[in-house]
């Protein structure tokens, strides 16, 4: 049986701990989809009442079409940045799912077929700024997966970043998609 | 406007200022708060009010207080706020007063789990308040309709004199949806009557040939009395069972009249189905989504969507009842609403699909009941 109609809804879902930003990441990725590749997508979050720590995730729904079921089902992507992320939503994936774990932050993982970036080493070494890990996770992401076009995501991130942060942020970005970039040339 | 993602409770935020809400009275509490936030930075902009209250008690007391003064009121809670709003809910219903109750229902009873969805409140908003009184209470499944619904909410507390409650639940509130907004003069928009007899002659209760007495705010220069005990045409407490008996069926009359215009249902597929699934709030996004499943495997399902919980839709579920097999509903509580379900069509037709952890009932699960597994 059937479970969804897999041809139709692309499910990502972004998890980690509380503050990593993985909840915005799901609205920038969404805000991508919906407004500037004028796809449908619904965003929702599950959290807990910490303002940090805590396991956080973000799930992103897109379509061509309307979206009812607005939760993941079995995700077709998986960020997770944190080992708990990773243990706890790794065998909810769907088959051929792509796994993007931040290599800093998850040392274990159940799969063979994992991308294992160091998101935030390249956010905090290469962009400058461990505070952009969530952008740098998305140009991973979009890089490898483009499940949004590039143009897109760049003018979503920049929408949503704070006045004098653009900059940074766009480095962020670009810093993920070289390495998606180098992940595929392998 | 231009398509934006949107957050449920903004939309419910957008849709009181369409209505033409100027007043809100609240006390912060999640999954609600985004409604607060974003009427604190909007309401002044329109020359409205903004007040942070001491608790839920008094925000809506403030809440009636700006109604009885002309303006259209709106507050925003959660379950445990909820709970303490049910005193006014009464006297707004007493009294009279228009006025929109926002309920973003999350996991309880008390603090429960507050980040996490619920549809726990459905009774609550019937019967919560004391003593029998009416009242109508809408629930969203979208974004987009968290605003239509927040204005029907108001143009149904002015139209009919009487408190509305808006219930969401964490789902809906929180998720965020590609949504173009109306444009302004594009939203139908009802203002309560105005009394036009002289302020001699006024009575707040019973100059009307209607069910529903016009108003005068106060300030028009109209005296008159407002009271939680049973009051007479002109307002003032009453002991006389010839004016306390007609008050309450002219309250239900007022209701029960106007089903046809209140009663908000979406209903697909519904007219040659053997299994039938009634759903409300985000649970009805999951019931689409079997529903279409469930066709796939050439079911014959049809889907009802309740936008108005309460007056509950006994018309449209006797109705599907008599075809029907089975009724399948699905909620975010242990069986809350299937308890009226169950009233029209009986016990043995309807299968309740429950969840009450903090998640959603997941499209299998309703699935599953659809086949009768």
């Amino acid at each position: 049986m059937k479970h969804k109609d897999r041809d139709k809804r692309t499910e990502i879902r972004l998890a980690g701990e509380g503050g990593q930003g993985m909840i915005l990441a799901g609205i920038i990725l969404a805000e991508a989809a919906a407004i500037y590749d004028g796809k449908n997508a619904v965003q929702t979050q599950s959290y807990g009442p910490e303002a940090r720590g805590g396991t956080s995730k973000s799930e992103v729904v897109i379509s061509e079409e309307a979206i009812d079921y607005p939760k993941v089902i079995s995700a077709d992507i998986l960020v997770a940045t944190s080992q708990e992320a990773c243990d706890k939503y790794t065998g909810l994936m769907a088959r051929g799912g792509l796994l993007i774990v931040d290599k800093d932050q998850v040392g274990r993982v159940l799969v063979h077929q994992a991308v294992r970036a160091p998101i935030s080493r390249l956010a905090a070494e290469v962009v400058g700024q461990p505070i952009t890990a969530n952008v740098v996770a998305l140009g991973v992401l979009v890089g490898l997966s483009g499940v949004v076009s590039r143009e897109a995501i760049e003018k979503a991130v920049l929408a949503r970043a704070p006045r004098g942060t653009e900059e940074i942020n766009r480095a962020a970005l670009a810093v993920g998609f070289a390495e998606a970039a180098r992940i595929a040339g392998g | 406007m231009t398509a934006r993602l949107m957050q449920g409770n903004e939309a419910v935020g957008w849709g009181a200022l369409a209505a033409g809400c100027r007043f809100y009275a609240g006390y912060p509490i999640t999954p609600s708060t985004e409604i607060a936030e974003m009427l604190s930075r909007e309401l002044p902009k329109l020359g409205g009010k903004f007040i942070q209250m001491e608790d839920e008690i008094a925000s809506l007391a403030a809440c009636i207080g700006a109604s009885v003064g002309g303006l259209k009121a709106l507050t925003a809670t959660s379950g445990p706020g909820f709970s303490l709003m049910q005193e006014h809910i009464g006297y707004a219903a007493m009294v009279e007063v228009p006025c929109v109750i926002v309920d973003v229902q999350r996991l309880g009873p008390s603090t429960g789990q507050p980040t996490s969805p619920s549809q726990g409140d459905v009774m609550q908003a019937r019967w919560g308040a004391h003593g029998d009184h009416p009242i109508i209470a809408l629930s969203p499944t979208s974004v987009r309709q968290a605003f239509d619904l927040t204005v029907q909410a108001f143009n149904f507390s002015e139209q009919y004199r009487t408190p509305v409650i808006l219930l969401l639940d964490e789902v809906i509130a929180h998720m965020r949806e590609k949504v173009e907004l109306p444009a302004p003069d594009a939203v139908r928009v009802v203002d309560r009557e105005i009394t036009r007899v002289p302020s001699e002659w006024y009575l707040p209760y019973g100059d009307a040939l209607s069910d529903v007495p016009p108003m005068a705010s106060f300030g028009m220069g109209y005296r008159y009395h407002v009271t939680g005990l049973f009051h007479d045409p002109a307002g003032y407490p009453t002991q006389r069972l010839d004016e306390i008996g007609p008050w309450i069926e002219r309250v239900f009359r007022k209701i029960e009249r106007n089903l046809a215009d209140i009663v908000l249902v979406e209903e697909d597929g519904t007219d040659a189905a053997n299994t039938i699934v009634v759903a409300y709030g985000a649970t009805a996004r999951s019931a689409q989504h079997a529903v279409k499943l469930a066709r796939g495997q050439r079911a014959k399902v049809g889907l009802v969507t309740l936008l108005t919980i309460w007056p509950f839709a006994e018309e449209v579920i006797e109705r599907v009842a008599h075809m029907a097999r089975r009724i399948v509903v699905p909620e975010m509580n242990l069986g809350q609403l299937a308890l009226e379900v169950e009233r029209i069509a009986g016990r043995r037709k309807v299968v309740r699909v429950n969840r009450a952890n903090g998640e959603m009932v997941t499209p299998m699960m309703i699935l599953e009941a659809i086949e009768g597994k």
